[in-house]
């Protein structure tokens, strides 16, 4: 009993998420998905390999989903561009929390200047709409994917920039800080010692809901044909495709079009829950 | 007995310096002095500045003028480098033990920091010193690997007690450091604090805004009344001859705890006024019952009356409504 370690994430989260029936289903959904990422790389098999004589089957035994114009089998491209989406998402997140924890975490430490130089930043970031920012970057650039993953994190980091100032603002003046900095701590171990670890929660939220954006942007910008280029599959550039063949072939559109619905109503289920989990106004 | 901390002067205004309307005097022209092994009470009413005067001694807040003297150095005017060394001097202990305490580290984490930021043990030490700490504020040393949520509010309160005595200061801060617990742990929380300064020679400054805990712990009590002092002396003269009328009106106000005991008339009215827009002279004369012209034009001083007795009313010699005896019998 006296050894017993209870972590907040263990005892307080975990307790309330598993009675979230919902987010327990979008943690299912994200888990899921990830593994049939794995089952891609381990088939062996190219996603892109022509076979002509095979064309615009319908989903049966041989091709469970059916093949596109080029005979390229579609579950086979779904699973790699699960891949894709989950290494969008997850990269451009990763880097749009770094840039917005380091931002926030200066604005709210030190305030005055600081903080009206950086929020002042983050208004005008907030006043270029995103897409057609995106667009327009693209246009200069290759559009290759790491670009796309670069360019997606560098347009969504003022939100997390803003969390986490509130959270710094509020939590800088709370006791357990003061009695740190009563010691004589540097800055740098209240930022990261004292203050980030109590300031995450919300980033988590925030981080979970954003990789469903993020997986969205990417098909949207593939759609458009900006974003990841063919032969390559992604679930966006896979649409495109089906368009052309909508009245004849509904299965091109239709299957890619309900992985990206399912993964990113996985990743809102799972976020909400987080947040619910987090919310103090709930008491289990 | 040696003064190790002199406050002189001390003045600490928030809000806009171009707007004179929005300014609010947390803190007006406090001076006193703190000797080795004394515990100085400050007490005041919610708002008067306590907490405020606390925080500017530990250098977490800058007053706007004023000294802060530790061994004859002024520590308001030393860069964040130069502090270091007398930031383990000086330390505080908190009013809420439930965010006094970084709930995400675990009480060894908690122990531990202090002693790595001043370089007191090396890494083979730590481990037994932070036992030890424990075990002198009455823990169990094998607590160290539970987080802050595990403990009540007295543990809590007791591992912050430790947290500042793993520095070995010389001055502890103690911002109401009782008023949030039950009234049969705080009697715990006193008495460790007493024994630990009998053990260690400690100066305590004791901010509450409880007169019964001041009474047992100070031996010296300050009043504090919008952000000015209006009372300083031993706490034996302070509870027996009031000199300033709003210490009489505070003992005053202390229920008596006798059955069918009718209760007092309030011996004060009305509010205390604004901190934004306090009244001219006196800031007590809009309450006190001994108020005349002068005390809303000049601001008396505090002066000595004998014995240390520091008082800031300009009718100080009338003051006396208050009888223990008296009260006890009524």
């Amino acid at each position: 009993m006296l050894q017993r370690r209870q972590s907040f994430w263990r005892t307080v989260i975990w307790q309330r998420l598993r009675h979230n029936r919902m987010a327990l289903a979008g943690a299912g959904i994200v888990l899921g998905m990830f593994l049939l990422a794995a089952l891609a790389s381990l088939s062996g098999s190219d996603p892109s390999a022509i076979d002509v004589s095979q064309s615009l089957q319908p989903p049966g035994l041989k091709h469970p989903l059916g093949t596109d114009d080029l005979g390229r089998d579609v579950l086979l491209r779904l699973l790699y561009g699960a891949r894709i989406s989950l290494l969008v998402g997850f990269v451009a997140v990763g880097i749009s929390c770094l840039i917005g924890i380091a931002f926030g975490a200066l604005s709210g430490f030190y305030g005055g200047w600081v903080d009206t130089l950086i929020m002042r930043f983050v208004d005008i970031m907030l006043c270029f709409p995103t897409f057609f920012l995106i667009l327009a970057v693209i246009a200069f650039l290759n559009p290759s994917i790491w670009n796309i993953m670069i360019v997606i994190g560098m347009t969504s980091w003022m939100g997390v920039a803003r969390l986490v100032r509130a959270e710094f603002l509020s939590l800088r003046e709370r006791d357990f800080v003061l009695a740190a900095r009563a010691l004589g701590a540097s800055d740098l171990c209240l930022i990261f010692r004292h203050i980030l670890p109590n300031a995450l929660s919300p980033v988590l939220v925030s981080a979970t809901l954003g990789v469903a954006g993020a997986i969205l942007t990417e098909s949207a910008l593939s759609f458009l044909g900006i974003g990841v280029q063919p032969p390559t599959p992604s679930w966006g550039n896979m649409l495109i495709v089906g368009k052309q063949t909508l009245g004849s072939a509904w299965w091109l559109s239709v299957f890619p079009g309900l992985a990206i619905l399912i993964t990113v109503l996985g990743y809102n289920l799972l976020g909400e829950g987080i947040r619910d989990a987090l919310d103090p106004r709930l008491k289990d | 007995m040696s003064t190790v901390l002199e406050v002189k002067n001390l003045r600490k205004t928030f809000g806009s310096h171009r707007r004179k309307g929005q300014q609010l005097i947390a803190v007006d022209d406090i001076s006193f002095t703190l000797a080795a092994g004394e515990t100085l009470g400050l007490v005041g009413e919610s708002g008067c500045g306590k907490s405020t005067t606390g925080k500017i001694i530990l250098s977490l807040l800058k007053p706007d003028s004023g000294q802060i003297l530790f061994d004859g150095q002024d520590l308001t005017r030393l860069s964040q480098r130069e502090l270091k060394p007398y930031r383990r001097k000086l330390q505080m202990v908190f009013q809420d033990p439930f965010s006094a305490l970084n709930p995400r580290q675990t009480i060894g984490e908690i122990l531990t920091e202090p002693l790595k930021i001043h370089q007191l043990s090396d890494r083979k030490s730590n481990h037994k010193r932070v036992t030890q700490l424990l075990e002198q504020v009455g823990l169990d040393g094998e607590t160290l690997h539970r987080y802050p949520h595990e403990f009540s509010g007295g543990q809590r309160q007791r591992i912050g007690i430790a947290r500042a005595l793993a520095v070995e200061p010389q001055i502890i801060v103690a911002d109401e450091p009782v008023s949030a617990l039950d009234l049969s742990i705080q009697a715990q929380i006193l008495n460790l604090l007493s024994d630990i300064q009998q053990q260690q020679g400690l100066s305590y400054l004791f901010i509450a805004h409880d007169l019964a805990v001041i009474e047992h712990i100070s031996d010296r009590v300050a009043v504090m009344y919008l952000g000015r002092i209006v009372e300083l002396t031993s706490v034996k003269t302070l509870y027996s001859q009031p000199g300033h009328p709003y210490t009489e009106a505070l003992l005053n106000a202390i229920p008596k705890p006798e059955p069918g005991h009718k209760g007092q008339k309030p011996h004060i009215q009305g509010e205390v006024p604004s901190p934004l827009a306090p009244p001219p002279g006196c800031h007590f004369h809009p309450r006190c019952p001994y108020a005349e012209a002068i005390c809303r034009q000049t601001q008396p001083r505090l002066t000595d009356l004998g014995q240390q007795h520091l008082v800031a009313c300009h009718f100080s010699h009338k003051v006396g409504r208050f009888s223990p005896s008296m009260a006890d019998n009524s």
